[in-house]
């Protein structure tokens, strides 16, 4: 399957529903450059809202537009849509029962070069203390697409997080299931592993390289984070150990996710690979992978913690 | 007259509840009458109705104020005004839109309110919506700086149906406004932002409604109008009275604010 880079996913899904539909808008906090909704601001007219650098406008913005039943798209990193302007988020949209799709770009370690002010390994953590709002982990252009006509179609408030760069689809695309919230990826037996955005192929390629060893790895893509899909966690447990897979910090991303409902419907290990703690910096996507310990090689080690010979 | 009335009701809603925020909405009182009694078009009727005018109370904390006049213009029950911040209530301190018939926008974490009351202006723009946004902040809210983030949007999007109204009532919740943050001279900020600016006594029925009726009239650019007032307004107690942001009142407290209730109540009869 082609690759195709998630920004232009996001403008053309985004600026179609909005010529579509006379009640979407499209907000930008001057970083629409980057994710590529500038290219068709002509064609969006007024439904293009470039507040500036304020990201709390930005919300404050989309709040007001939701209020007269208008639905808008809001861009702008993770670190700038979810750690600035939380209560924002929490007050003017959540709280206040307005709705409206937050895109935060280059969550964790893909905002590489941009270092430790932009790496954003908390997101998770905030949106998902946030009551009634719906909270995916991006990882290929279908769940993209999907999602945002979903989100729009349903009138709901979420959070998305997402790369901006090019990424194929994993499934054929009448496998992929966006009410389940999770993608079987490849199945297996002894181990199941969790793993959300732009981890999935490292996931894939230690659960590979396990079987060709001889134990039998499951690997499922958990892109919805909230509400998550109990039911996939538990049959998980029931089958034996879990590993789960995080560019985030290791407290309150998928990990917690999955422990949460590990720990109180069928106790069972759960290890947690992800960002032990610590903060960003600069780098390439293969350096940070192994600074924060998120490589196959890395995957390989814990599961093997876990497999008995 | 109006403002007297909404005056009454909130001496008497704070006095049910036994403690609040006197200060901030009684310094309101008469732009609530202005806009309520003879600006804006929004009725209980009309609510779900988008073509009408917005009133945002942006400083949340004069929640008292606010549903003084919706119950007196018949958006809910005056019964409810005695639930204030009672268990339960639909009146908590701070406006929700979700509980309370005729509130427009949730506020109360400032600075938060005037940023959706321009997205409420633009939107109403964009699709081509009747009516026009008022947003109600404070002075010392003005401390908050998503709020110059919100000047400047409503600036440059040129949004001529919004209308900012300052309430300099010089205090805040732990003192002077001017010794916590320098605010610098509202007039003259507004002016240098693109705005179509006024100053008039916010004590004057007659020139907040004059300033407003300008204000409506101004093409291209937003307008604010600053309401020189006085925290605890029309109370003589209160406006003397050096913290009096949220009070708790004791005993002979009480008496003074039942007696000033009682003042009043003999002006409306």
């Amino acid at each position: 399957m082609s690759a195709e880079e998630l920004k232009k996913v996001y403008t053309d899904t985004v600026v179609d529903l909005a010529l579509e539909n006379d009640d979407v808008f499209v907000v930008e906090s001057d970083l629409s450059a980057s994710i590529g909704t500038w290219s068709r601001r002509d064609e969006l007219k007024e439904k293009f809202v470039n507040v500036g650098i304020m990201e709390a406008q930005g919300v404050g913005v989309s709040a007001g537009l939701s209020t007269i039943n208008l639905y808008p798209f809001y861009h702008t990193f993770a670190a700038f849509a979810t750690r600035r302007v939380f209560d924002q988020l929490m007050v003017s949209l959540a709280y206040s029962k307005n709705y409206g799709t937050i895109l935060g770009s280059d969550p964790g370690i893909c905002a590489v070069t941009n270092g430790g002010t932009h790496m954003c390994f908390e997101d998770l953590a905030l949106v998902t203390a946030i009551p009634n709002i719906v909270v995916y982990d991006v990882s290929e252009p279908i769940q993209m697409r999907e999602i945002l006509k979903d989100n729009y179609n349903k009138k709901q408030l979420s959070y998305i997080r997402s790369s901006r760069k090019a990424f194929s689809n994993k499934l054929d695309d009448a496998d992929f299931n966006l009410e389940q919230g999770y993608s079987l990826l490849k199945k297996g037996n002894d181990l199941t592993i969790f793993v959300s955005g732009i981890l999935c192929e490292d996931a894939l390629e230690a659960a590979n390289a396990l079987d060709a060893e001889g134990y039998s790895v499951e690997v499922i893509e958990l892109f919805r984070i909230k509400p998550v899909n109990e039911d996939i966690i538990i049959n998980a447990a029931k089958k034996g150990p879990i590993v789960t897979l995080d560019n985030h910090n290791i407290n309150g991303g998928l990990g917690s996710a999955v422990a949460n409902v590990v720990s109180e419907k069928y106790p069972q290990i759960v290890k947690k690979i992800g960002v032990q703690d610590k903060f960003g910096q600069v780098g390439t996507i293969p350096y940070l992978k192994e600074q924060y310990g998120l490589t196959a090689k890395h995957i390989i080690m814990r599961c093997k913690e876990l497999l008995v010979d | 007259m109006f403002s007297n009335q909404i005056r009454y009701t909130i001496m008497d809603e704070l006095e049910c509840a036994g403690f609040g925020h006197y200060g901030g909405s009684l310094s309101i009182v008469e732009l609530l009458a202005v806009l309520y009694g003879e600006v804006i078009d929004a009725t209980p009727e009309n609510v779900n109705n988008i073509d009408r005018d917005y009133v945002v109370l942006s400083k949340g904390h004069s929640g008292p104020g606010l549903y003084a006049t919706l119950a007196l213009k018949g958006f809910f029950p005056m019964d409810w005004l005695k639930t204030l911040n009672k268990n339960g209530t639909n009146l908590p301190s701070h406006p929700d839109k979700n509980l309370t018939p005729g509130v427009d926008v949730t506020t109360g974490s400032l600075g938060q309110g005037v940023s959706v009351a321009t997205g409420i202006a633009y939107g109403k723009k964009a699709i081509h919506s009747k009516g026009n946004v008022f947003a109600i902040v404070g002075d010392g809210e003005l401390n908050e700086g998503q709020a110059w983030e919100a000047i400047q949007f409503a600036s440059a999007k040129k949004l001529d149906n919004f209308i900012l109204y300052i309430d300099w009532n010089k205090k805040q919740n732990d003192g002077w406004s001017d010794e916590v943050s320098k605010s610098g001279t509202f007039e003259e900020k507004l002016n240098s932002f693109g705005f179509f600016t006024q100053m008039v006594d916010g004590a004057s029925v007659e020139e907040i409604l004059s300033a407003t009726h300008k204000a409506l009239r101004v093409h291209d650019r937003p307008a604010c109008i600053v309401l020189n007032t006085t925290k605890g307004q029309g109370i003589k107690f209160l406006e003397n009275m050096e913290n009096n942001h949220h009070i708790r009142p004791d005993e002979s407290m009480m008496k003074e604010l039942k007696k000033a209730k009682e003042e009043l109540k003999a002006l409306l009869d």
